[in-house]
C-alpha cells in the first residue's frame, strides 16, 4: 500500500486467491490466452485502453449471457470518473490491458435472468463501481460490499470466472441483480449518472459520520467532480456549507450556482485563522498532495475530516492538529450497494444531479486530456446512446 | 510568557499561604528546592496536603521547554493526590480528610460549549496544574510541592480503599487512555484492541482493557517486553512491529487501537492491523509529523484520531472504575531528592512504568 493502490485496487483474499493472483499475473505478462472477443459468447463493443499511455481507441470483446441472477443493460451513458484517467495510465501499477473503463453506467434493462424479481425490462438502471463481492463476510453482511476483501470492480478487476471485467465505455453490460441501482423516474439519465461514484464516495462518509444533520456546519475541499455534488448534497441536508478551495476564481461559482453559503482560499492565513473552530465536518476531495493541518485546525473539537480523495505522496500530519481538540482524520472508499441506492433515491427527491458536460464517445481522448487539467465543470459524461458505434 | 524567558509576577506577592516544592529554573531541567505561596482556599477551593505525585513524561517535556512555551520557575506536577485539610464554604463534594486527587487541570472557562459538555480539557481557557497562568495572572504551580489549593470542581475524590501511590498516575495516564476508550466503544467486552508502547500510559492501557472484558494485544518494538506483557499485565497477545510476519498475521483484526508512543514512527503497518471501520487513537505525541498514506484509510474506511486527557466528570468516573476493578500503576516509589535521577531514567524509558514521588515522607521544607 506504501507505494499507493487505487480506492479501487485490494487485497483478494478469497480461497481461490494464489489461482487469482497467477492468473491476474500471467495476464500482466502477455501469455496467449483467450482473447476478449472469445471468451464469451455475446459479442459487445466499446473504446478501451491498450497501454499505458491511457489513449482510448474502439475495440471488440465479449459479454456472458445474462446468468439466472443477471440483469443485462443497453448502456445510454457513461460518466468519466478521474480513476478512470489514473487506471487507464497505470498510474496505481495496477492496470491490466486491454482495458475497458468506466464505472458511473446509466443504461435501460433489456433482459433479466430468472431468478431476478426487482428489475424489469425496459427499466433504467445504473451501475456503479462494484460488481460483485462475496456476499457472504462481515462486511457484505452489513451492507459494505465497498470493504468486501474480495470485491469485484467494474472494470480492471478479476472476476470470478477468471476474465477480466469491462466497464461502462461500451455498449452493454451484465450485472448480478444484487449490484444494478433502480433510477427513478424523475433523475436524469446524463446528469444522474456520476452519482454513482462521485454521489456514493461523499453520500456514505457524510451519513456514517454524522455530517447530515440539519444546522451542522460542513467544510468541502475541492470543487471538482467529488466536491460540487458534495456542496449540493450538504445543502440538501440542511447544512451550512464552506468551499476551501485554492482559487479565488472559483468563489463566485461556488456560492451563486452551488449554493454554499461561504468560501475560503486556503493560502489567505486571515479567512483560514477567522474560520479556526468552525466546522462539524470537512469532506477533504483533493487528490493533489497538499498540507493537512491548516485543514484539521478549521474543526471544532471533536470534528472529523474525511479523505476521499487519494494524494500520492503521504500527508504530513502533525500530531497536535489532531490532539488538540480531540479530532478525527478517516479515509472512505466509495459506498455499499444499499447506500448507492438510497443516495440516488435520495437525489432524486431532492433533485440533485451533477453539472455534466455530455461528449460523443469521438471525444473520449480529448476529455482525458482535460480532466489531467481538470478543465471540465464538473463531469464528462459520455453519450453512449448515441455516439457508440460498433467500430 | 514565552520561551523560558519571562519570568512571571513572583506569586509569593500575590497569594498568601506558605508553600514549598521542587522547581526547575532553566531549560536544563534540572530541580531544586523552591519556596513559593498559593492562594488563600476560596469559598469554591479545597486544600490539599499532597502526599503523593506521579512523574508524568510531560513533566521532563515542561522542564526541558521542549515545548517552546516554559515559564521558569516550573513546579511540575500533575498527578496528585493527597488529604483535604479545608475546604470552603460552597464545597460539598469534599470534607476534611477525605483522600483527592488532582490531574492536568485546575480551571476552565466553565461557559463555554465545551465546558458545558463536560469536555473542560477542550476548553479554549483551561488552565494546566502548572506552567498555566491563572485566572488571577500568576503562573499555576504544580504538584512536586507539599500543598496544593483547587476549585473543587478540579478535584477528583480518591475511593476508600483505592492505593494513594499506585493511584496518582491514573490522575494523567489513566485518563488519558480511558477517554478515548469510552468514547470509541472499546470498553466493549469481546473488542480487540491494540496497544502501541508499552510504558506509562501503554500499561495502564493494557489493565483498562482487560477490565472492560477486552481482548488487548501488545504491540512493541522490543521483543524483551513479551513476557511482561503477556504474564505480568495480562496482556492476551503480543507483536514485535518490527516482525513482518507478526504483523501480517494480524491484519484486519483490531477494532481499536491505543497509539502510546511519542517517539517518532510509521503508523501505516498499524494502520493494517485494524479491521473495516477500525480507529487508532494517539495519545502520544511524536515531535515530527506523522506520514499518512491516504489508501490504507481510504481502504477499510479507518480512523486515526487525536486525544488528549478527558474532563472532569470522565476523571471521576475513571477513578471509580479503576477503585472497583482493582485497576492501578505499577510504580517505582521514590523520594523527593532522587527526582532528579528519576527524570534522567524517564529519558531513557528506564521505569517500569511510573515514578511516583513520595512527597508525604520525603519531601521537606529546607
Amino acid at each position: 500500500m506504501a507505494d499507493g493502490g487505487s480506492c479501487s485496487s485490494h487485497e483478494y483474499r478469497s480461497p481461490h486467491h494464489s489461482d487469482r493472483k497467477k492468473a491476474m499475473a500471467e495476464l500482466g505478462n502477455g501469455k496467449k490466452q483467450a482473447s476478449p472477443e472469445e471468451v464469451h459468447p455475446r459479442k459487445a463493443f466499446g473504446w478501451a485502453a491498450k497501454d499505458k499511455s491511457g489513449v482510448l481507441s474502439p475495440f471488440a470483446f465479449s459479454r456472458r449471457n445474462t446468468g439466472a441472477d443477471d440483469v443485462t443493460i443497453k448502456i445510454l451513458y457513461c460518466g468519466i470518473c478521474h480513476s478512470d484517467l489514473h487506471t487507464a495510465k497505470n498510474e496505481w501499477s495496477n492496470a491490466i490491458y486491454p482495458m475497458v473503463p468506466g464505472h458511473e453506467i446509466v443504461g435501460v434493462v433489456t433482459e433479466v435472468g430468472q431468478n431476478v424479481q426487482n428489475f424489469k425490462v425496459g427499466e433504467k438502471v445504473g451501475v456503479g463501481c462494484i460488481v460483485n463481492s462475496c456476499l457472504s463476510c462481515q462486511n457484505c453482511n452489513r451492507d459494505y460490499e465497498n470493504y468486501c476483501p474480495r470485491i469485484i470492480l467494474t472494470y480492471n478487476s478479476l472476476d470470478v470466472d477468471g476474465t477480466m471485467t469491462y466497464g461502462g465505455y461500451s455498449n452493454m453490460v451484465v450485472v448480478n441483480q444484487h449490484f444494478v441501482i433502480r433510477f427513478p423516474e424523475n433523475l436524469p439519465l446524463d446528469k444522474g449518472a456520476p452519482l454513482l461514484c462521485a454521489g456514493i464516495t461523499v453520500y456514505s462518509p457524510l451519513k456514517e459520520h454524522g455530517l447530515d444533520v440539519p444546522g451542522k456546519h460542513l467544510g468541502v475541499v475541492g470543487l471538482g467532480g467529488l466536491g460540487h455534488v458534495a456542496v449540493k448534497f450538504g445543502k440538501a441536508f440542511g447544512m451550512k456549507v464552506t468551499v476551501i478551495s485554492t482559487s479565488l476564481k472559483k468563489e463566485k461559482e461556488a456560492i451563486e450556482r452551488l449554493g454554499a453559503d461561504a468560501f475560503l482560499v486556503s493560502s489567505n492565513a486571515e479567512q483560514m485563522q477567522a474560520a479556526m473552530g468552525t466546522m462539524d465536518g470537512i469532506i477533504n476531495t483533493v487528490s493533489a498532495d497538499h498540507s493537512i493541518a491548516p485543514l484539521a485546525f478549521l474543526l471544532k473539537t471533536h470534528g472529523k475530516m474525511i479523505m476521499v480523495g487519494a494524494p500520492e505522496k503521504p500527508l504530513q500530519l502533525p500530531i497536535f492538529s489532531l490532539i488538540l481538540g480531540g479530532k478525527t482524520l478517516a479515509g472512505s472508499c466509495i459506498g455499499g450497494i444499499k447506500a448507492t441506492q438510497e443516495m440516488i433515491d435520495f437525489a432524486a427527491k431532492n433533485n440533485i444531479t451533477a453539472d455534466i458536460e455530455l461528449i460523443p464517445i469521438s471525444y473520449l481522448n480529448e476529455a482525458m486530456e482535460r480532466l489531467t487539467k481538470a478543465d471540465v465543470r464538473y463531469r464528462f459524461v459520455i453519450d453512449i446512446g448515441n455516439s457508440l458505434t460498433e467500430a | 510568557m514565552e520561551n523560558g524567558n519571562n519570568v512571571a509576577a513572583s506569586p509569593e506577592e500575590v497569594r498568601r499561604s506558605p508553600a514549598f516544592g521542587w522547581a526547575a529554573r532553566d531549560t536544563s531541567g534540572v530541580l531544586s528546592p523552591f519556596t513559593f505561596s498559593r492562594r488563600k482556599n476560596g469559598e469554591n477551593d479545597v486544600t490539599i496536603k499532597i502526599l503523593y505525585c506521579g512523574i508524568c513524561h510531560s513533566d521532563l517535556h515542561s522542564v526541558k521547554n521542549e515545548w517552546q512555551n516554559s515559564v521558569y520557575p516550573i513546579v511540575p506536577g500533575h498527578e496528585i493526590v493527597g488529604v483535604v485539610t479545608e475546604v470552603g464554604g460552597k464545597v460539598d463534594r469534599f470534607k476534611v480528610g477525605d483522600h483527592a486527587g488532582v490531574g492536568c487541570m485546575v480551571n476552565s472557562c466553565r461557559s463555554c460549549h465545551e465546558c458545558a459538555g463536560h469536555l473542560e480539557n477542550h476548553c479554549p481557557g483551561m488552565i494546566f496544574t502548572y506552567n498555566s497562568t491563572d485566572v488571577d495572572g500568576t503562573v499555576t504551580y504544580g504538584g512536586y510541592s507539599d500543598s496544593v489549593v483547587v476549585e473543587e470542581h478540579f478535584a477528583v475524590r480518591f475511593p476508600a480503599g483505592m492505593p494513594l501511590d499506585r493511584g496518582a498516575p491514573l490522575l494523567c495516564a489513566g485518563i488519558t487512555v480511558y477517554s478515548p476508550m469510552k468514547r470509541f466503544g472499546f470498553d466493549v467486552p469481546g473488542k480487540h484492541i491494540g496497544v502501541v508502547g508499552l510504558g506509562g500510559l501503554g500499561h495502564v492501557a493494557v489493565k483498562f482493557g482487560k477490565a472492560f472484558g477486552a481482548k488487548v494485544t501488545v504491540i512493541s518494538t522490543s521483543p524483551s517486553k513479551r513476557q511482561e506483557a503477556v504474564e505480568r499485565l495480562g496482556a492476551d497477545a503480543f507483536l514485535v512491529s518490527k516482525d513482518p510476519d507478526e504483523m501480517k498475521a494480524a491484519w484486519g483484526t483490531m477494532d481499536g487501537i491505543i497509539n502510546t508512543v511519542s517517539g517518532n514512527h510509521e503508523v501505516t503497518p498499524l494502520l493494517s492491523l485494524l479491521k473495516t471501520f477500525g480507529q487508532m487513537v494517539m495519545v502520544g505525541a511524536p515531535e515530527k509529523p506523522l506520514e499518512i498514506y491516504a489508501f490504507p484509510l481510504l481502504l477499510g474506511g479507518k480512523s486515526i484520531v487525536g486525544s488528549a486527557i478527558g474532563g472532569m466528570k470522565e476523571t471521576q468516573e475513571m477513578i471509580d472504575f479503576a477503585a472497583e476493578h482493582n485497576v492501578t500503576a505499577d510504580i517505582e516509589l521514590i523520594s523527593m531528592d532522587y527526582v532528579n535521577e528519576a527524570m534522567e531514567r524517564v529519558a531513557k524509558a528506564d521505569v517500569r512504568y511510573r515514578f511516583v514521588i513520595d512527597i508525604g515522607n520525603t519531601l521537606s521544607a529546607t
